[in-house]
């Protein structure tokens, strides 16, 4: 039984990931007839357009994603709406880069590691704050998530003014190489790709969300209160505390997910424009696509930096990059259709089923 | 006054947009039917209006209130039409009403950019003459304070949105048919069984908010720039601040999207008066004023929060 709705779950996002790469062809068909088959071919081979390197542009690109994304599933599940973390994730690269450049008296073999944890932690704390708002005044958390990423951006191009400026290119410091997450070799085996063992650390920590939902009375208390809250008040458990718990550990991961991107030794750096973290909205797609179950969450990352990297080599076909924006949103507006996919797949399984008794 | 003056412009700037798209959402969450979707509705709206308006002001076929008004009316139709596709899934087939939005706030800035990458060869965003600002009416300006404050450099929209918020509340306790929508919004299986049919009630509340939130999108846009790169600046997700912050009703809602507007006003422009300039406050806090007074009025506001009891559910008539 329990295999068969995984079946119809798989199914169903398949339907949906079909229909909207569909609706992209289609698109990218309107727009220039005679390269359409061409463009779209580079589009679907995105990872694999330029060998193992691409694979592992794959991976480093779905690096962060996938921890916003699993933000967004976690708090999902405890019926917590996390659209937050933009703000978590921008607070966790800051806090991140603050002790790379700062806390020099650590040993740079273990400094990346503390620097995660450090933004992590402070991801969690951003979170924590709609958290309270929400189990003790009933404030919702839309709302003081929403109100939360603005505050968190203005605090941290302030912070980065004032701390970690580099003033040549208007934009936060970098961390250099020597205190970057290490890449164990993965360098070399992704043929010079920027993927490091942040990868591992975040399928690592997805696998460790599953365990806690699944595995524990403690996620059984997240996903109850998640479910009906009064009615798991009434069985005994603190639904305060769950809903308060649930959005730390959320945002935990927005903020680890912030400092992979920005500890990665890259060179890449916190912008001075307002303008809310991407990644962190791309959390919410990535959570939606995988069901909001943290294994779904893994392969919904994956997924969706493959057609990014696949779209971004498309633009050599003069199609606007926007094109994977376009088809993402087709498939996460037909998966809100999933419920209804799944009734049809349910109906024609038990046509098969009864076929086969007959 | 020069001061006082320039203020309440900025802020009437603000304030519109703002109370258009919150009062966008309340007919749809008071219809049943949460709408997250704002952000991307306001956003094609204002694509479809803006690049109307390039190609009416290229070919010079229109020019003035007229065009501003045929551009409004463009930016309404193609907001009520981009939110079907929120009616279609979360009225007709029950889905998550919080995917769909979130899909259509992805969908519009991307349709936008995209179509603008193509019509102006990889530049992302759409340039237009603002030629709409009113500088004085006849009679109207001559009006002592009122006639400086309101009818001196002045847009039509600012009308246009105090119309709608008076039509609004006329709609909703005035009439049958809005006391029949919210009825949607309360405890459908009631409305159902009165006789109402709750879906299209509750197409209707979302594809008028839609028309609104397209509006709230293109007046949002004209003052404030003349190069439009299909981004609102998170105005969509503010307006759902207001209208939750407003308790879901109108006048608290203009009351709710008055105060933000102030918060924001002295936010962007405290540097013209010398009390705050001076003050040795970092510029950052002014920035943060909005956001951090929301968060503490919602604190000492939200527990007798008056949400609509059925909105966020589908229709589910064996529930009756």
């Amino acid at each position: 039984m329990k295999n068969k709705n995984l079946i119809i779950a798989l199914t169903s996002s398949l339907v949906a990931i079909v229909i909207g790469l569909i609706i992209g062809f289609i698109v990218v068909y309107l727009t220039d007839s005679s390269i359409a088959v061409d463009a779209y071919t580079v589009l679907l081979s995105g990872g694999f357009y330029k060998g193992i390197k691409s694979t592992g542009e794959v991976l480093f690109y779905a690096m962060p994603v996938m921890m916003t994304g699993l933000s967004v599933a976690f708090a999902f599940k405890c019926g917590v709406f996390n659209i937050g973390t933009p703000g978590q994730y921008i607070l966790g690269a800051f806090t991140s880069i603050f002790v790379c450049t700062y806390c020099d008296f650590i040993p740079s073999s273990v400094l990346w590691l503390v620097a995660l944890i450090a933004g992590g932690i402070a991801g969690a704390i951003w979170a924590i704050i709609p958290g309270i708002l929400k189990a003790f005044r009933n404030v919702n958390v839309v709302i003081s998530c929403i109100m939360m990423n603005y505050i968190g951006m203005l605090l941290v191009i302030k912070w980065v003014k004032q701390y970690i400026y580099n003033s040549t290119g208007a934009t936060s410091l970098t961390v250099s190489s020597a205190n970057a997450v290490p890449s164990f070799g993965l360098y070399d085996f992704f043929n010079r790709s920027n993927v490091n063992i942040g990868i591992f650390i975040a399928i690592g920590l997805c696998i460790l969300a599953y365990f806690i939902l699944n595995k524990t009375t403690f996620g059984f208390e997240l996903k109850a209160v998640g479910y009906n809250s009064e009615a798991s008040r009434y069985a005994g458990m603190d639904d305060k505390k769950c809903i308060i718990i649930s959005m730390m550990i959320a945002g935990f991961f927005a903020g680890i997910g912030g400092a992979l991107a920005y500890t990665a030794g890259t060179g890449k750096s916190i912008s001075t424009s307002e303008v809310l973290a991407a990644d962190g909205f791309t959390g919410i797609s990535i959570a939606l696509l995988g069901f909001n179950n943290p294994l779904g969450v893994i392969c919904a990352a994956l997924f969706i930096s493959y057609i990014e990297l696949g779209g971004y080599y498309m633009q050599a076909y003069n199609i606007p990059v926007e094109i994977i924006d376009v088809i993402v949103a087709c498939i996460i507006y037909c998966s809100a259709f999933s419920f209804f996919i799944r009734k049809i797949i349910e109906s024609f399984f038990e046509k098969i089923g009864k076929g086969g008794k007959e | 006054m020069v001061i006082f003056h320039f203020m309440f412009d900025q802020m009437l700037l603000f304030c519109i947009p703002l109370l258009v798209v919150a009062l966008a959402g309340l007919f749809s969450e008071r219809s049943g039917v949460v709408n997250i979707a704002l952000e991307g509705i306001m956003i094609f709206g204002a694509f479809i209006g803006i690049l109307l308006m390039y190609f009416l002001q290229t070919y010079e076929i229109l020019s003035g209130q007229a065009l501003l008004l045929v551009c409004i009316l463009a930016a309404a139709i193609a907001g009520g039409l981009f939110s079907l596709f929120h009616a279609v899934a979360s009225v007709s087939f029950g889905a998550d009403q919080t995917i769909s939005g979130t899909a259509l706030n992805l969908l519009a800035p991307a349709i936008g950019v995209f179509v603008a990458k193509l019509i102006f060869n990889g530049t992302d965003s759409i340039s237009f003459k603002n030629e709409f600002i009113i500088s004085r009416v006849p009679v109207l300006t001559d009006i002592p304070f009122i006639g400086e404050l309101l009818f001196t450099n002045f847009y039509l929209t600012t009308f246009l949105g105090i119309f709608i918020l008076i039509g609004t509340w006329f709609f909703f306790y005035k009439t049958k048919f809005g006391l029949r929508m919210r009825a949607c919004g309360e405890f459908p299986q009631a409305a159902d069984a009165a006789g109402i049919n709750v879906g299209k009630m509750r197409y209707l509340g979302v594809i008028i908010s839609g028309v609104l939130a397209g509006v709230g999108g293109i007046i949002y846009v004209i003052p404030v720039t003349t190069s439009f790169d299909s981004q609102v600046a998170g105005y969509g997700f503010l307006a759902l601040a207001v209208l939750i912050f407003g308790n879901w009703k109108p006048w608290r809602i203009a009351t709710a999207s008055v105060f933000f507007a102030i918060c924001k006003t002295i936010s962007t422009t405290y540097v013209i008066v010398p009390v705050l300039l001076n003050s040795g406050i970092s510029p950052t806090y002014y920035k943060l004023l909005p956001y951090v007074a929301t968060l503490i009025l919602l604190a000492f506001t939200s527990k007798n929060s008056a949400a609509p009891k059925a909105c966020g559910e589908p229709y589910d008539k064996s529930k009756r």
